[in-house]
């Protein structure tokens, strides 16, 4: 019996052929009809594998069929058509490992696979799914994902805009359930940074458009507040943050117009993050006391800087795998030679893993 | 671990001069890295700045090295006679110092954090630092704590007895009066957080002037 992973991810598939085989409920049960002991899908938005134990070989083919949605018939023929890998033993492990750490994910370092990973587990642990070989797998592959995540930075900072924005406002000003915000602009990138922010605590968040009506629309949208274009000014008087992404073609804010408003909060900063091209913010604000501006280039700027750590600390990843790899397989093969020694077996010539004798 | 060995060497140390071991500089600076080790137990976790540990063992290692390998550890020619009332205003406004430190460090992080922000460079120190707001809550009571420890270690200064030395009167009171006027100054906050922070540093540089200026002084005169 032997351990596998079949799939198909962001490397090899588009959307569309990782929809179609997103595999359905149940498909677990399926697999196990088709001759997998015990089988676990891991279907994310980024990949679709099927992590398996059979007796007889079971091939891409059939388990493809199981994970069609819907009982779809693959009619495009024969999987060597379609994108999927397969790994088996050794290099299924080290796959999972990497996959559970994040190393195989479009963003590299990103720990939302982490949490998926679990869910598919507990999930296939409950319909009964996973038996001890699958079970000894994936608890060492949680172990392996934070042992990662505690020994190298490959989940350091933020790689998209805006939550990179929402990191900045947590270093500044800590909890952010306090702060008030204005969203200056009703654009998309701003709807967005705005969201982030609600879903890290903030509450008090007003916004102000040129259009009063897309202004409230928004508003409701984010359960904010409206505020009259002509009097947003006003607000930086008691905002935190302020999201400015306006059409303007001059800079709204100068360091002649702000440092008036500033004037009384002198122990409280105020973070403006400035989406809009051309900019809303004069640059000399940042030099201002208390003021951090971070325009889009800033943004990005200390994005791809996360990314490069990350990228960075992949070699270090891979060397925290490797070594669990061979431990894994070691003990996996000391466990089956001495099953072997006590029921008569032959033992195990190689590390090939043998789910039934575990 | 360390903080119980400081504690016992300065019982054994204060049992063997029948007094508290505040008698030369060597013990003033092993008392001092003992208050900052106890203001650092006292208020950390209260905090829960993550770091402060880390950057308050330097200071700690630092105090302590120095007392080990400077020749400062000169024993009186002859023994100091104890005198409660002046061993009690030394211990406070040592005591006071270790807050005093641990502002000054809280505010080296702080500057550390802000200068990150400023200029948009983020190293990797960013990501474990505390947000700023949380390091300025933390300095402002760092300063209440030692400012209120500081003046009633030099309060009772004035009843010990003895005639206090009129430089080291002047330069404790100057040292009283800077920090009163940084924490008048984000009471009523005309001081800018980042202003507070630095002059946390130039505080507790000249507060430690003038604790080896009063024990260097005092070593040439018997005292604590």
């Amino acid at each position: 019996m032997n351990l596998f992973c079949i799939g198909l991810s962001h490397h090899t598939a588009n959307v569309e052929t990782r929809e179609r085989f997103a595999g359905g409920a149940g498909a677990e049960c399926t697999l196990r009809a088709a001759g997998c002991a015990e089988a676990l899908v891991l279907a994310t938005c980024n990949r679709v594998e099927v992590y398996g134990a059979s007796e007889k070989r079971v091939s891409t083919d059939e388990i493809a069929q199981c994970l069609l949605q819907n009982g779809e018939v693959n009619e495009r023929g024969h999987s060597s058509a379609l994108p999927f890998y397969r790994y088996e033993a050794e290099r299924c492990v080290q796959h999972l490992f990497r996959v559970a750490s994040g190393l195989d994910s479009m963003v590299v370092g990103e720990t939302e696979i982490l949490g998926q990973t679990k869910k598919a587990y507990q999930s296939a642990r409950a319909s009964g799914a996973v038996g001890p070989c699958l079970h000894r797998l994936f608890q060492r592959a949680f172990r392996v994902a934070k042992q990662v995540r505690t020994h190298t930075e490959i989940t350091r900072g933020s790689v998209s805009v805006g939550s990179v924005a929402v990191d900045l406002a947590q270093k500044i000003f800590g909890e952010l359930g306090n702060c008030k915000v204005l969203v200056l602009g009703a654009g998309e990138t701003s709807e967005r940074t705005a969201r982030a922010l609600i879903s890290r605590g903030v509450s008090d968040l007003r916004v102000s458009n040129r259009s009063n009506d897309r202004g409230q629309e928004l508003a409701q949208r984010v359960g904010g507040k409206a505020v009259p274009f002509d009097k947003w000014a006003q607000q930086c008087r008691e905002i935190d943050i302020l999201i400015t992404s306006t059409s303007s073609e001059t800079p709204l804010l100068t360091p002649a117009n702000l440092g008036p408003r500033l004037a009384n909060r002198v122990d409280r900063p105020l973070f403006i993050i400035d989406i809009a091209v051309p900019r809303d913010v004069d640059p000399a604000v940042n030099e201002m006391e208390g003021v951090y501006l971070y325009d889009i280039d800033a943004l990005r700027s200390v994005a791809e800087q996360s990314l490069a750590v990350r990228r960075q600390q992949v070699a270090s990843a891979e060397a925290i795998i490797a070594e669990h790899v061979a431990d894994f397989l070691e003990k996996v093969s000391n466990e089956l030679n001495r099953v072997s020694r006590i029921t008569g077996h032959p033992p195990v010539a190689d590390s090939s893993l043998h789910a039934s004798q575990l | 671990m360390g903080f119980l060995f400081q504690t016992a060497f300065l019982s054994i140390r204060g049992r063997a001069l029948g007094r508290c071991p505040l008698t030369n500089l060597f013990e003033v600076f092993i008392f001092l890295a003992w208050s900052v080790a106890l203001i650092y137990m006292l208020v950390g976790p209260a905090y829960r700045l993550s770091l402060m540990g880390a950057f308050t063992a330097p200071l700690v290692v630092l105090l302590q090295g120095l007392a080990l390998i400077a020749p400062i550890d000169v024993r009186h020619p002859v023994k100091v006679p104890a005198n409660s009332s002046l061993e009690f205003h030394a211990s406070v406004s040592l005591v006071a110092y270790g807050a005093f430190a641990l502002a000054c460090i809280a505010g080296v992080m702080y500057l550390v954090q802000e200068r990150q922000l400023k200029t948009h460079q983020l190293r990797s120190i960013f990501y474990h630092l505390p947000p700023l707001t949380d390091l300025f809550t933390a300095i402002t009571r760092l300063l209440w704590l030692g400012f209120i420890l500081y003046t009633v270690g030099i309060a009772s200064g004035f009843f010990t007895g003895r005639p206090l030395p009129h430089m080291q009167v002047v330069a404790a009171i100057a040292v009283w009066l800077l920090y009163a006027a940084i924490l008048q100054g984000r009471y009523f906050r005309r001081i800018a957080p980042k202003r507070v922070a630095a002059l946390c540093i130039i505080g507790f540089s000249a507060a430690l002037t003038l604790l080896w200026g009063i024990t260097f002084s005092a070593q040439t005169h018997p005292g604590p």
